[in-house]
């Protein structure tokens, strides 16, 4: 069997120190910089290449990110490790005023090839500083791509396609999936491209579409809607921003019936944009309103079952099906 | 390291190009934020770097170019929202940026540049060259985080980044004195274990000698320098910018404008030089480049709209037709 087709079992985030391993071998523009990283995350890494390649930075969220743009804007390929994704906010001068906008203001002369990583710490009783999901906020500054992958081999392949990419990516993961594992191809240009959803499950009754670590519970619906004889299309959106609202339209031309399953705030969420995206351009398709699952506008609270409630479950996708059934 | 008669020149030709830039804008298209008065303290920095070396800069943007050398009609485009401006007419007055000459963007938001400047000196450090990075900010900036947390890694790291203050004196209206907790910034190097110089900003060959060393210390290897040019901004913080109540006595500025302006100062030390007829030189050359520049602006088109969409990303993916944009 060729290296180009053999596969390797690899969790969620093994997917992801894999695809940052391969490519700071691959080339050597790619470092890596963030709280703590010689610790968590990128332990390894420090044998296997030049310590300068590797920083361990001082707890200065947005300053630490304006580096990042600094070392893009001069030849690297920095991959910035925001650890959480609540931190975003202290980094959001450097990575909307800054990274999104520098290549715009200079009349393209400047480019910036820079990767974000940060995880949404959501259901996991951390409280309402450390969990947000705040992809929204980013999807309203353009300039920025915004990916938020929902299996492990899509981390990898998305994450490599994010540090090869020219334009600046904030790469969200969701810590819901960092122990799910399925097989990747073990291919070192396995890349998996951006601004493309993927039809997980094809159905012809209804659409879910879902986003970022959403994805276990909407194929779990759509499991349990087929044994009642509903034939549900799963869509993974993948990316955020550019997105790829051609197959989103396309399948709700087919079904005619939409749920949007996303777990960030649901006021101005992901899911409020492809509802009015599919409102603007598929409204004839529509055989019935289009379905929000998404987080109401409260706080996550550090209590555990009250918690989960305000989180995508596949029981919550089925209750917004039948509302619509 | 001191500059040879060529050089000198070099450097009050600088002064004067920024010098005439802005009084043509004040003529012809007044907006922006002027740097007349700080000449020195802008030149004299740019005369210690080379061309490869990178340079962040402040809304105050006019000066790093033009002090780093850039040709002046791109840059008075951009002021006039040209299409030939150096940014296509899409970053304008606080955002002159020629990144042919190092300079890697000049921030609006106050602050914003120290740490790209920083990122560039990590940039030199794992690319292994002998280039630095030179920041320009403001008194203003040294009271943002940025400023703590960008020098505390150039420190620990031991970047070549020359951290450069135009302490103008003035955050828009509020005074150094009112909003620092002692005026000298440069003291703040102290607490991050570098460096810390104060030089008057309105002495170029000071300026100049002050940042030479700097230089030479971060392409030895041995990290950032904080240099403190105490200078003063002769107009107002923005040429549009009512000023309902004085914040400065006008015999403070008039006092500046009449024994400290950098550009008198200079043209002095050369005259005394035997330099009379370079400097005669240099005033002849800089008017004519500058009413080039402005003729060039007033000619130039005005930028278009797919110009907007084509300048977003470097790598555009489901960027859809300008049409369905309207």
């Amino acid at each position: 069997m060729s290296m180009r087709n053999s596969v390797r079992k690899l969790s969620y985030l093994q997917a992801i120190i894999e695809a940052q391993r391969e490519e700071m071998h691959r080339d050597e523009r790619v470092i890596l910089m963030g709280e703590d990283i010689a610790i968590y995350g990128a332990q390894k890494l420090f044998d296997e290449f030049d310590e300068s390649r590797l920083r361990n930075t001082p707890i200065s969220e947005n300053s630490f990110v304006g580096v990042g743009v600094g070392a893009a804007l001069t030849g690297l390929r920095p991959i910035v490790d925001l650890t959480i994704a609540s931190f975003c906010y202290l980094a959001s001068d450097q990575l909307i005023n800054q990274a999104a906008k520098l290549r715009f203001m200079t009349g393209a002369q400047l480019k910036v090839p820079l990767v974000v990583r940060t995880s949404t710490f959501y259901n996991n009783r951390t409280a309402a500083q450390h969990a947000d999901r705040p992809y929204p906020l980013f999807m309203n500054s353009p300039g920025l791509k915004v990916l938020a992958p929902g299996t492990p081999s899509d981390a990898k392949g998305m994450l490599k396609a994010a540090i090869r990419d020219d334009d600046p990516v904030v790469f969200f993961e969701d810590i819901n999936l960092w122990n799910k594992k399925e097989e990747i191809p073990v291919d070192e240009d396995f890349l998996v491209p951006i601004g493309k959803a993927d039809v997980k499950r094809e159905g012809s009754d209804l659409t879910i579409v879902s986003v970022a670590g959403c994805l276990p519970h909407a194929m779990s619906a759509a499991e349990a809607l087929a044994e009642d004889g509903v034939s549900a299309e799963v869509v993974d959106l993948r990316t955020i921003v550019p997105m790829d609202t051609e197959t989103i339209l396309k399948s709700v031309a087919k079904t005619g019936h939409l749920v949007i399953v996303d777990n960030s705030h649901k006021v101005g969420s992901v899911a409020s944009e492809i509802a009015a995206v599919v409102s603007e351009e598929g409204f004839e398709s529509l055989r019935k309103p289009i379905q929000r699952v998404a987080t109401p506008q409260v706080h996550i609270p550090y209590n555990g079952p009250l918690e989960k409630q305000l989180f995508a479950s596949k029981d919550r996708v089925l209750d917004a099906v039948r509302a619509i059934s | 390291m001191l500059l040879d008669r060529d050089q000198q020149l070099e450097l009050f030709t600088r002064m004067l190009r920024i010098r005439k830039f802005e009084e043509a804008l004040i003529a012809h298209n007044p907006v922006g934020h002027l740097s007349i008065g700080q000449e020195a303290a802008i030149a004299g920095a740019c005369m210690a770097l080379r061309d490869d070396d990178y340079v962040t800069g402040t809304h105050r943007s006019h000066g790093h170019p033009i002090g780093k050398g850039a040709e002046l009609k791109p840059l008075m485009a951009e002021i006039f929202g040209k299409r030939t401006g150096i940014c296509k007419g899409l970053g304008g007055s606080m955002h002159l940026t020629d990144t042919s000459l190092g300079l890697i963007g000049e921030s609006a938001i106050v602050g914003g540049g120290l740490p790209i400047a920083t990122g560039a000196g990590l940039s030199i450090q794992v690319r292994k060259t002998d280039q630095v990075s030179l920041c320009f900010f403001g008194d203003g900036a040294a009271n943002q985080g940025t400023f703590g947390e960008s020098v505390n890694m150039a420190a620990i790291w031991k970047l070549p980044v020359i951290y450069f203050c135009e302490n103008n004196g003035y955050a828009v209206t509020t005074s150094v004195e009112k909003s620092h907790g002692q005026p000298d910034i440069a003291k703040r190097a102290d607490g991050y274990g570098i460096p810390g110089v104060i030089i008057d900003g309105q002495d170029a060959e000071a300026v100049h000698a002050a940042t030479a060393e700097a230089v030479e210390r971060a392409r030895a290897g041995h990290g950032p320098t904080l240099i403190e040019a105490k200078t003063y901004r002769f107009d107002e913080h923005s040429n549009r910018l009512a000023i309902p109540i004085e914040y400065r006595s006008k015999e403070e500025v008039e006092r500046y404008r009449r024994e400290r302006d950098p550009i008198i100062l200079y043209r002095d030390v050369l005259v005394s030089r035997d330099l009379q007829t370079g400097v005669d030189a240099a005033e002849e050359e800089v008017a004519r480049i500058i009413d080039e520049a402005v003729e060039f602006a007033r000619e130039s088109a005005e930028p278009e709209m797919q110009d907007l969409w084509d300048c977003m990303y470097s790598n555009p993916i489901n960027q859809p037709s300008f049409e369905g944009n309207q």
